[in-house]
């Protein structure tokens, strides 16, 4: 049987797109099954099974970012499993010509061309690793409301949109730019707030992260980045559509 | 006695004549001819240039990170201070607009710009003097075709006296040749292209020679390797076997590493992989293995005995340690007796850039990991990751010792005070 042909004949009905998203799951789980239980420090020894593959290709990632992309217990090494592949590409790109500055990073990707980064970022961006537990920021009540209020209603008097109304309901994202905040640890996100807020970090103008980046205090990156860190894993993993909702601000990685 | 006085002011006065002589007339510049400009070259010329500015690697230091290329502006920091690269593009007023030809051809084979300067030697006059002036002609009319760009020089950051280009008068009387290549007839016309384009437009030297402490190098210890100044990566040397010497390469596995990146033998990282992103993997099948027939028949010099077997020692705590972190780390992809898995993973025995004398680069590829250059040929490269935030100063050094002295390997044991000097620096 033709398998591709038939699945674009499959592809047709409904019913027949259920079925095949049933078995893709089935086949994610059994790669699942196949894969060696590992505590979260085995996950950072290089492995792969295939020597032709994106896995073993994409070794030179895993002692920071975990053999998944789930994210290491050392250091702020952010997860990057599930992240949209636009964001992850954008990433990448903007490492190697230096526009965004993280000498380790900056120096991997120094000679890697354009469809070789998309290709790595479309591979982490397809892994639906489990979420690790991190250690939680010891904040007071009145810091983790102030940072909930932020993330969820924003604030209109300052201009301030809410994180969840691009970075989706579940923290997940949003296709094709904008990144899941959800798993990240508190030191990650407070940096990278941080980083934007001066100037270090830039996205595609009209650069919307940086337009409220500004206009938070060190307190509100402080309150919304422990907030964001005690929030459970989500249902689930993968991210929102894009443009399902009307974006409150313009953003040049969504175009 | 007045007679004495009168020789002695004599002397001095031609003296002071030679000196202001040397200092005005300024050795290396050309009269300018006047030969018509070609107003509009052919496609095949301009396509000629764009090859040659390839095997130049014009980009590399013409363009900004993240910069429109050959508008200039890359800080290229040097042991006195930090040079910016001018804009090569044809704007009239921030760039090459207004030079002519010859003024182009002066630049390249004398090292005098259009003003009647001295270039500073980061500018690889000293290698391009070798190039023709047709090829000289041909990068002119690609550079005359590219978009425009204005994007002012910036002035170079050069500490006194350094930045007095009077004093490259000096420089070049001690380490300038001017004069384009000239055919070993005893040779053959591949063995003279490829020597014509590693002297010239491949400017080899300029990396895999030592620089002194007067950022000039010595033309008896060419391709003898040195520490690259500022980069904090070893060039090895392309003479000895114990270094990059390729005189036991196959012509296949040089012009691999020249054209992919990557070889049966090994694979290149750090600012070779930049040599071969921007520049060698654009040139022909041809080009790439002339230049490597004429690198492995370069005189074979070992500069140094290779070490006693007292040098090789290394502890039996410090051997099993190191062993131990490299089956747990690193034997899946160089396999546990170092063989590799070539091309996709170097093997690490039998490697000379693993045994060679300075242990620079084994060190930084364990603390930094790196990936492969992805070429034309070679387009999905593999990649190793970093370990400095796995690996301790001791661990590093001790796996680094172990991969130099298993499996027969040739090299010497490692200290931590090494890696921790490399760890202090954030790679480039």
């Amino acid at each position: 049987m033709n398998l591709p042909g038939g699945l674009r004949f499959l592809g047709k009905s409904l019913l027949a797109r259920a079925l095949a998203a049933g078995l893709i799951l089935v086949a994610a789980r059994m790669a699942c099954a196949a894969e060696p239980p590992g505590s979260p420090t085995e996950d950072t020894v290089p492995s792969f099974r295939t020597l032709d593959s994106m896995e073993a290709r994409a070794q030179g990632c895993v002692t920071c970012h975990g053999q998944s992309g789930q994210g290491t217990d050392n250091g702020y090494f952010p997860r990057i499993a599930g992240k949209p592949a636009g964001y992850l590409y954008n990433q990448l790109v903007a490492f190697r010509d230096g526009t965004r500055k993280y000498p380790p990073m900056n120096y991997l990707v120094a000679y890697l061309p354009d469809d070789y980064l998309r290709e790595l970022a479309r591979h982490f961006a397809a892994l639906r690793p489990a979420f690790a537990p991190h250690e939680l920021p010891e904040v007071d009540a009145a810091t983790l409301a102030r940072g909930e209020s932020i993330a969820t209603r924003g604030d209109a008097q300052r201009g301030l949109p809410a994180c969840i109304a691009c970075h989706g309901r579940l923290l997940t994202g949003m296709e094709p730019g904008i990144p899941g905040l959800a798993g990240l640890r508190p030191t990650y996100i407070t940096a990278q707030l941080t980083r934007w807020r001066v100037g270090e970090r830039h996205a595609p103008e009209p650069d919307c992260m940086n337009r409220i980046a500004t206009r938070l205090s060190d307190a509100d990156i402080t309150a919304v980045s422990a907030w964001l860190a005690h929030q459970p894993p989500p249902r689930e993993a993968a991210p929102e559509a894009r443009n399902l909702v009307r974006m409150p601000l313009a953003c040049g990685s969504q175009r | 006695m007045r007679s004495f006085a009168r020789v002695v002011a004599v002397l001095a006065f031609f003296a002071a004549l030679g000196a202001l002589a040397l200092y005005f007339l300024q050795p290396g510049m050309l009269p300018l001819r006047t030969k018509g400009l070609s107003a509009a070259p052919a496609t095949s010329f301009i396509d000629r240039g764009e090859y040659l500015a390839h095997a130049g690697d014009c980009v590399a230091c013409h363009t900004e990170p993240g910069g429109v290329q050959f508008a200039g502006g890359r800080a290229i920091p040097t042991p006195f201070g930090n040079l910016y690269v001018t804009n090569i593009t044809p704007d009239d007023e921030t760039g090459i607009g207004r030079w002519t030809q010859d003024e182009f051809y002066r630049m390249m084979h004398s090292g005098v710009s259009r003003d009647g300067t001295l270039l500073y030697p980061a500018m690889p006059f000293a290698s391009y003097t070798r190039v023709t002036r047709e090829d000289c002609d041909a990068i002119y009319a690609y550079l005359m075709s590219v978009a425009p760009v204005k994007h002012p020089n910036r002035p170079h950051e050069l500490r006194f006296p350094f930045n007095k280009r009077e004093l490259l008068v000096g420089w070049r009387t001690l380490y300038f040749r001017e004069g384009e290549y000239v055919a070993d007839q005893e040779q053959s016309a591949q063995w003279n292209r490829g020597a014509y384009l590693v002297q010239g437009l491949g400017h080899c030297a300029m990396c895999h020679t030592a620089v002194n402490a007067l950022g000039g190098s010595s033309e008896s210890k060419a391709f003898e390797g040195g520490m690259i100044p500022n980069q904090n990566w070893y060039a090895p040397s392309l003479t000895s076997n114990r270094e990059a010497g390729l005189g036991d390469w196959s012509l296949k596995d040089i012009a691999d590493i020249l054209q992919a990146g990557v070889s049966q033998r090994a694979t290149v990282y750090g600012p070779m992989a930049e040599v071969v992103y921007n520049s060698l993997q654009y040139l022909s099948d041809d080009d790439v293995q002339a230049m490597a027939v004429y690198l492995k028949g370069l005189p074979r010099r070992e500069a140094e005995p290779p070490p006693t077997s007292q040098e090789r020692l290394v502890s039996p705590r410090i051997m099993e340690s190191g062993r131990a972190i490299y089956q747990k780390q690193c034997s899946v992809c160089h396999g546990p007796e170092g063989k590799g898995q070539a091309p996709a993973y170097p093997p690490l025995a039998g490697n000379q850039s693993i045994t060679m004398a300075s242990p620079v680069n084994s060190i930084r590829m364990v603390l930094n990991g790196g990936y492969a250059p992805g070429t034309r040929r070679n387009p999905r490269p593999y990649g190793m990751p970093p370990f400095s935030h796995i690996l301790s100063d001791e661990e590093v050094a001790a796996v680094v010792s172990y991969i130099r002295v298993a499996w027969q390997n040739s090299g010497t044991p490692v200290t931590p005070a090494q890696s921790n000097e490399l760890r202090k620096l954030l790679p480039e």
